[in-house]
Formats: structure tokens, sequence, C-alpha cells
């Protein structure tokens, strides 16, 4: 059942990648079985309407609003649903709080396990094999290198994506952000400080 | 026993590129998401399915395939094998004739819809928790398909045969080892289960750091 063929069926396709994708749409269209259209409006959902602005909104909220944080915390999902940031590969959110004592970082070894409805198609990098392999092994040399230093008694954890359960980090507030406005906050939250390779920004002295 | 997707730990990838930030990095990238997703709604497989075609391409595919190159051949046996369309039809790159499936397409006004609607994995039955927060569990060694010989499954090799603590409870959720081989959802228990870096990697690791993974019951047992 596990289908070891020594025949796949996928080298029939072209070998050039964007020739392949182009066949596969070419047959499926031509049987009735995709509408391009409606391609078209996958492609622009993902590229324009869903991203980590959707993310950044809710840890905005969480930093400014302490009852919604707690919420966010316990129960996310009714919460999420009703603000539109429910959907494919995001059914059931947990969200981790960095704190000075704990930096969380996400990953999915196994393959690119991601919070679509909250930050969107994930980068290049989180579905790249140095990613999944070394982050579980190495978070402090892995984050170095995305510029982030963890010192020494702050706890990492990194949390893989094993399941159709999604991870958000939620990072620490910057200092000197007393007094801002949610949407102002939301400008500082970059999406790597939601997956936990990055830091929110500082805001501009 | 392993298969190439089971990544976690291994040696030798090098530095990361943080600079690959794209969500898609060439046009044909988007497409070949939609494609995915688009032949997705037919109905003709599972998330689980999907992932173990991805799993099975062999080492060397699968090693030398970009990430959606990986996702159009694990779509393309796909459709083969469930006879969705021929081998004849991916050799000539064109379709042969409308689908009996063809009722099913997804309609690009319904797409937003579809989208947000989700695909939930939470269920109501299966068998009851028998472990809670706080409790000492020991994954299962070693981490395979114990149905299914080179099966699906989704306990990671490096975190097989050791011990640690559950800390959080998802509730019951489908098993991708059964869903994934057409032995029906079967749900269990979903467990997030904190392991020590230093029990996973030896010093190497940084004493408190952790690793959580999220463990269906089958794969734990109890610490006694």
């Amino acid at each position: 059942m596990p289908h070891d063929h020594h025949d796949h069926p996928h080298a029939l396709l072209p070998p050039d990648p964007a020739l392949r994708v182009r066949a596969l749409e070419t047959i499926l269209t031509e049987k009735g079985l995709i509408d391009p259209a409606a391609l078209d409006e996958i492609i622009d959902t993902y590229a324009h309407k869903i991203g980590p602005q959707n993310g950044a909104k809710v840890v905005a909220k969480m930093w400014s609003d302490p009852a919604f944080r707690e919420v966010m915390l316990s129960d996310p999902m009714p919460r999420l649903e009703e603000m539109g940031f429910y959907g494919r590969q995001g059914e059931h959110m947990v969200i981790v709080e960095n704190t000075p004592e704990v930096h969380n970082v996400v990953v999915c070894t196994l393959c690119s396990c991601y919070p679509w409805p909250l930050l969107g198609i994930p980068p290049g990098w989180y579905k790249s094999d140095a990613y999944r392999a070394r982050v579980v092994r190495e978070p402090r040399k892995v984050l170095a290198e995305f510029g982030v230093e963890v010192p020494e008694g702050k706890k990492v954890r990194v949390w893989d994506s094993t399941a159709e359960v999604r991870y958000l980090v939620v990072p620490e507030r910057p200092a000197g952000t007393e007094g801002m406005s949610e949407a102002e906050l939301e400008k500082l939250v970059s999406r790597n400080s939601m997956i936990g390779t990055g830091l929110a920004t500082e805001p501009n002295p | 026993m392993s298969r190439v997707h089971d990544m976690g730990g291994r040696y030798g990838d090098g530095a990361i590129d943080p600079s690959d930030d794209a969500v898609f990095a060439k046009e044909w990238h988007a497409r070949a998401l939609a494609v995915t997703l688009a032949a997705g709604a037919l109905g003709q497989w599972n998330i689980d399915v999907s992932r173990h075609a991805r799993e099975t391409l062999s080492p060397k595919d699968y090693a030398r395939f970009s990430y959606y190159e990986k996702w159009m051949a694990g779509l393309a046996d796909m459709l083969v094998e469930r006879g969705v369309v021929t081998r004849e039809e991916l050799q000539a790159g064109h379709g042969g004739g409308r689908s009996e499936l063809a009722d099913r397409v997804l309609k690009a006004d319904v797409v937003g819809e579809v989208l947000a609607k989700g695909s939930p994995y939470v269920r109501v039955d299966g068998p009851a928790a028998v472990f809670k927060v706080g409790d000492r569990v020991r994954s299962r060694r070693p981490a395979h398909n114990v149905k299914v010989p080179g099966g699906h499954t989704r306990l990671p090799g490096y975190a097989a045969g050791l011990e640690g603590e559950v800390v959080l409870m998802h509730g019951a959720h489908v098993f991708p080892d059964a869903n994934a081989h057409g032995l029906g959802e079967a749900p269990e228990p979903l467990y997030a289960v904190a392991f020590a870096a230093r029990d996973l990697w030896g010093s190497e690791a940084a004493e408190g750091d952790e690793v959580v993974l999220d463990m269906w019951q089958s794969y734990l047992e109890a610490v006694t």
C-alpha cells in the first residue's frame, strides 16, 4: 500500500518544472477538472489577501488588550473565526508567547505545516531542508543566522508541527511602544517574529 | 526503515538563506500550489494521502526536486493512482475528454468560501484520553506505521523512544497513520509532548531547551 513504484507516473511529465505544471493544468482543464479562473483566484488570495498582516493584527491586539490576550492563549478559535482568520491550514491554532524566560520557534520537520490564515504561504527558507533539519537540533545557531541571539539562561522551545495543530509565536512587545495604537503596533510585527526567527521591530526613536 | 522526508536533526544541510523569503519565488510556484488545491477539491484523496504521495518519491527525486516539484510529482502520481488521469494523458500532455468527476470542479466564485471553510481534524469520537498535562510519557520506537509497513506516520525518527512530558491536550484528531491508507479516520487523543533537548541531542544541546511535538495517543506509553 505505500506504493514504492519504480516507475512513478510523474516521470512521464516534461523535465522542466514550469512545463510540468503547465502540462498538469492543461490536462486537468481539458478534462473539465480545473477551472483556470479558480487558479487565478487561489493565487490572488494568497498573494494579496491572506498573509502575515493577519497575524500581526492578532499580535498587536494581544499586546493592547489583556482580555483578548487571555482568550488567544486559552481558546483562540471562536474569536479568530469571528475576525475572519479561520480557514485551510489554520483550523486548530495554538498561540505561544515569548517572554523574558522563553523564546519559541516553529518548524515542520516532516513537511511544511504553517498557519496559512494568519501568515499566508510559508517563505522558501521555512520549507528548506536546512531549516527543517537543523532548527530542532541547534535552534540557537539557526536563530543567530537570522540575527536573533538568545541569551544563555533564556530557554528555547521549538515547536515541531507534526499534526494539524498550527502554532503562532507572539513576540515580546518592544520597549518604548507604550501608548502606541494597535495599527501602529501591527507595523512592528514581522512574519519572522511570528515564526520565532525574528523579534518585533524596535520603534523609531 | 526511515524515509527521506524525516530529516529533523540531520547533519550536513549547511546554512539557511533567510533572504529566500518570497511566497512565490517563481510564477509557476503559485500555479503549482493552485493546481494542487484545485485538484484536491475533487475529493479523491485527503491531506494524509497527499503527504504520503510526496514522501514516497524516491529519495533521489525527493532530494533533487525543489519544493513545488515535489508537489507536482506527488499530484501526478495520485491522479494516476486514483484513476483520474491516465499515464497516456500525462505522456501526451493533453486530457482525453471530459472526466466523470467534472461536476465537482472548483469554481472561481466559491474559492474564497472553500478556503475559509477549512477542514477541521478534531473528532468527537475515539478513545478516551489516558494522559493528562504533566504526565511523563515515552514515545514509541521505532518511528514507523505499525499497521502498514513503510506507511505514513507523523512520528519523526529523532523523537522516537524517548521520555517527555505532556504539555497540551488537543482533543481527538484524525489519525494520519490510518487516514493515509484508506483505513478510516480512526481518531485518537492528540497531545503536545515536550522533550528535553539534551535527551534528544545530548550535550550538544543547551540545558533547559526543549522541543515540543504533537503526538497521537498510540505513539505514547506511560512512564511508570
